[in-house]
């Protein structure tokens, strides 16, 4: 039977256990004989640890130890890099907790081991840290100083300059017609997720071996990392990931936590579950974005793109993390976005400051690069007087110059190219959606008490990163099968898809797959994980492999058991048969099993346009959305239900960047906003009027499945679209947002600014 | 100390502690851990509970508070046989991803909607505004409840 699961919506399996309560995320696990860790983090963004008494929390009844680094043999240990490990980041990298200096306000200092959270919270307020203060480091301007130093042997607070060419930038700019020079910068965001983060750790002292629960993302990664920390061979350490609810780039990376509380299980032979609480979560979940930007960009009269060079600086809080240089990175080689710019110059510099570090937040670098350089273009565009779609039409690079590469990262030597595509067509699409020729007659209207304006913009994401992906599938003694993989799930429903993609190749209907295993290092050889937006893609092709070992084996073991050659053996949904007619059900090879994989070093880009239709009040500098449309391809859709629900969802984190999001600090950094009343996230009422349309015109042509990595692009383009909407609604105030967020505060001062400039 | 109520129907007896909430009573004391807990001040919404039929926040309440009360979690809106329509919205609207706000999501809308079967999509915005999605952008969740109307028109 030849199957369309794929390309079909179909509803979801893991929603049967969800909806009634029934998943089993990290904190729902019960053993007995837990002890609950609680951590004391730093109330001090900079300065010398000299003490920890922790001699009265260990009198209160029920707290049964305090760890610090003082017990941890050697040292603490450090958290090495996962991408972009180069030596150069080695000193910056972070140990699992405090010992010498405090670096940002909710770095590990202690972690307390008791018989509740209640009485393991009491017991931080009883624990005697002298700290000796130093002067804070706030923000990427007062790193570039280095008067105050994080890491006092390096003599500097840059890490690193990400250098990003392509042709000859500076020649260009020599002889250009028109540069034009801006600074602009994006707000402090994280993947913020509504489950808080949680490990739970338990020892067989006997067996000597370590089991993990609340693994995510990047299981078989962790689990190297921490074997290495905490001296074991990978296989006595298991890692089970259970329900997660919710990934977003930040959930799952290798964070001190993940050896604190191994190490405490194995320190007090006893299982130890942490489950942190949103205002840690605040302090200590990756941080992202915080990015400025002094570009110039030139072109010819006609709009005609030729060059674009310039600084970009990260805001990277206090040690680089796991994925940590990414945003870094990914911002200077994806500046360009989707256009076609000859020669491109960017140094991306990594400051080190007293904050929480960085790491990936869905997007990361493309939301940064998309907002710089789009507004840049409507600010050329209305300088040169030329129609901003006009503009964009001229420069979008088209099908016929795919696969186009772009500008080579040092010192990764990263050298990438996109790889199929239409991006005229997606923007074409777009305009036809919101009626353009009817809709554009109410740009910088004021009706109602409202200005209307109209944001536009391109957008190109990454996917699908190597090098591989794994993935099993064997018979059960029901004639159906179980697929195991190797990436796993942050809630996008990857049993679901997977299911659809496996029976498709299997040519089975899609009840026959019994079961989507993912979620322990038992179940594959080898594994990497859910990030870049590769799951569908790599793990999906993995299974295409993984079927086509199946059935070799089937074949071979199906010819030995009927006597006949293995060629002659044909297979159908349930039954293996012989040329001559006899056959046996798939259930008389029960456990018959194969692994396949898929090795890839070249990326998907998906691709489309985003147009915002709002209204702006500039006496309160409230937004609304009266109607916003995406378009993107994404090569191959396998879940068109899904996949809409990740673009979407992910359009409302990026709206939330856009307006809402902020992580602020004072001048001696002191987090500000510690409670989700303080830092806003997108709700019911913020953004009802959302469209989306999926196209697959373009199949990647570097996958069997022709599927592009699409879980990013609602939120890469959502800072530029907005703010471009805002300066388009309040052109006749001459405002120009060059910050994000675009808080009621921020576009209240740019109308006021614009009534002085007026007034003189 | 010791507080008897009803949860779903059956009357419990817990001794805790009279600072336990109960969100932590639900999910550790009586392993209902369908309740879940992201932010335990009382903004998110994913701990809502039903307290003698209104939305109650299960994080800002008192386990001590609920003595003599009925209270009804996610588990108690379930059935083992099938989805309640409410559910199956859910499901068909791709109302959920990750999954850990629905439980929150279902018994503010149950809540909702048993009191007001008309409600129009402002009002489910509304009412619906007090708890977060991060995944869905709330899209599904508002078209899922305004499906399910018809399920509870007397």
């Amino acid at each position: 039977m030849k199957n369309t699961f794929i390309g079909t919506p179909m509803e979801r399996r893991e929603d049967l256990r969800f909806l009634r309560g029934r998943g089993e995320y990290v904190d729902d696990v019960a053993m007995p004989g837990l002890l609950y860790a609680v951590i004391l983090r730093s109330s001090v963004a900079h300065g010398r640890l000299v003490s920890i008494d922790a001699s009265a929390a260990l009198k209160i009844p029920g707290v049964h130890a305090v760890i610090t680094g003082r017990d941890m043999p050697g040292g603490p240990p450090i958290v090495p890099m996962r991408l972009q490990p180069l030596p150069e980041f080695k000193p910056f990298e972070q140990p699992v907790i405090a010992h010498d200096k405090v670096r940002y306000v909710g770095e590990p200092i202690a972690v307390v081991l008791a018989t509740s959270v209640a009485i393991g919270e009491d017991a931080l307020d009883v624990i005697d840290v002298k700290i000796d203060e130093l002067p804070a480091v706030a923000d990427w301007t007062v790193a570039q100083q280095n008067k105050s130093i994080l890491f006092d042997k390096l003599g500097t607070n840059r890490s690193l300059v990400f250098e990003s060419r392509k042709g000859d930038a500076d020649a260009a700019f020599a002889k250009a017609p028109y540069v034009r020079r801006e600074r602009l910068r994006t707000g402090r965001h994280y993947g913020l997720t509504m489950e808080p983060r949680g490990v739970m750790a338990t020892w067989d002292d006997a067996k000597g071996k370590l089991t993990i629960y609340g693994a995510a993302k990047v299981p078989f990664f962790n689990r190297r990392i921490l074997a290495a920390q905490i001296n074991l061979p990978v296989e006595q350490i298991e890692m089970i990931e259970n329900d997660v609810g919710g990934g977003y780039g930040a959930r799952g990376e290798f964070y001190p936590e993940d050896f604190l509380i191994p190490f405490a299980a194995r320190h007090v032979k006893r299982p130890v579950k942490w489950i942190e609480d949103r205002r840690e979560n605040l302090m200590a979940m990756n941080h992202a974005r915080e990015e400025e930007a002094i570009l110039e960009v030139a072109c010819e009269r006609d709009g005609t793109l030729i060059a674009i060079r310039g600084d970009v600086h990260t805001d990277m809080g206090a040690y680089m993390r796991t994925n940590g240089a990414v945003g870094a990175r990914n911002v200077c080689q994806f500046l360009p976005g989707p256009y076609r710019i000859p020669h491109v110059k960017i140094d991306s510099s990594l400051w080190m400051t007293n904050k929480t570090p960085v790491g990936t937040y869905r997007g990361p670098g493309r939301f940064e690069a998309n907002f710089f350089l789009e507004r840049m273009i409507d600010m050329i565009a209305e300088d040169l007087g030329i129609d901003r779609i006009e503009f964009r039409r001229k420069n979008l690079i088209t099908a016929k110059e795919q696969p186009y590469k772009v500008a080579t990262v040092q010192p990764t030597n990263a050298v990438d190219e996109y790889d199929s595509g239409d991006y005229p067509a997606a923007l074409e699409r777009a305009l036809k959606e919101v009626n353009w020729p009817e809709v554009s007659k109410l740009q910088g209207k004021l009706i109602d008490g409202k200005y209307h304006g109209l944001g536009v913009v391109c957008f190109i994401e990454g996917g699908a990163a190597g090098p591989k992906e794994t993935a099993r599938i064997e018979a059960n003694d029901d004639d159906t099968f179980s697929v195991y993989l190797g990436t796993t799930s942050v809630g996008q429903g990857v049993e679901t898809v997977f299911a659809q993609i496996a029976a498709d190749a299997l040519e089975v209907p899609v009840d026959r797959i019994r079961h989507v295993y993912h979620g322990s290092t038992a179940y594959v050889s080898d594994g990497y994980g859910a990030y870049h937006s590769r799951s569908t893609v790599m793990g999906g092709s993995a299974v295409l492999d993984a079927t086509n070992n199946f059935m070799a084996v089937l074949r071979q073991a199906a010819g030995k058991k009927l006597g006949c050659a293995e060629s002659n053996i044909t297979f159908d949904i349930d039954k293996v048969t012989a040329g001559d007619g006899r056959s046996l059900p798939l259930r008389t090879f029960a456990g018959l099993t194969a692994e396949g994989e898929f090795k890839n070093h070249k990326h998907t880009y998906s691709y489309g346009a985003h147009i915002a239709h709002v209204t702006v009040d500039a006496r309160i500098g409230r937004i609304e959305i009266v109607d916003y449309v995406v378009v993107q391809d994404v090569g191959r859709a396998v879940n068109p239900l899904t996949l809409k629900g990740q673009v979407i969802g992910s359009l409302v984190q990026g709206l939330g960047g856009a307006v809402l999001e902020d992580l602020k600090y004072d001048e001696n950094g002191q987090l500000l906003t510690g409670s989700l009343a303080d830092y806003l996230l997108p709700i019911a009422t913020d953004f009802p009027n959302l469209r989306c349309f999926v196209t697959d015109d373009h199949p990647s042509p570097i996958n069997p499945l022709g599927a592009k990595g699409a879980g990013e692009g609602g939120i890469i383009a959502a800072g530029g679209c907005m703010a471009n909407a805002v300066a388009n609604a309040l052109q006749s105030f001459g405002v120009q947002p060059r910050q994000l967020p675009l808080s009621p505060g921020y576009i209240w001062e740019l109308v006021q600014a614009g009534q002085r400039k007026a007034a003189e | 100390m010791s507080t008897t109520f009803e949860v779903n129907g059956k009357q419990v007896t817990v001794d805790v502690e009279p600072r336990m909430t109960l969100a932590d009573c639900l999910r550790h004391e009586l392993r209902l851990t369908g309740t879940h807990v992201g932010c335990e001040h009382g903004v998110c919404g994913a701990c809502t509970v039903l307290v003698n039929g209104e939305a109650v926040r299960s994080c800002l309440t008192l386990a001590v508070q609920a003595e003599g009360s009925q209270v009804t979690t996610v588990e108690g809106l379930s059935n083992d046989a099938d989805l309640t329509p409410l559910q199956k919205s859910f499901r068909k609207h791709h109302a959920l991803q990750c999954g850990f706000c629905t439980p929150g999501f279902i018994t503010t809308a149950h809540a909702l909607l048993t009191e007001e079967p008309d409600c129009d999509a402002d009002r489910v915005r509304e009412v619906l505004s007090g708890n977060i999605c991060r995944c869905t952008g709330y899209i599904g969740i508002v078209e899922a409840v305004l499906d399910a109307r018809q399920h509870y028109k007397k």
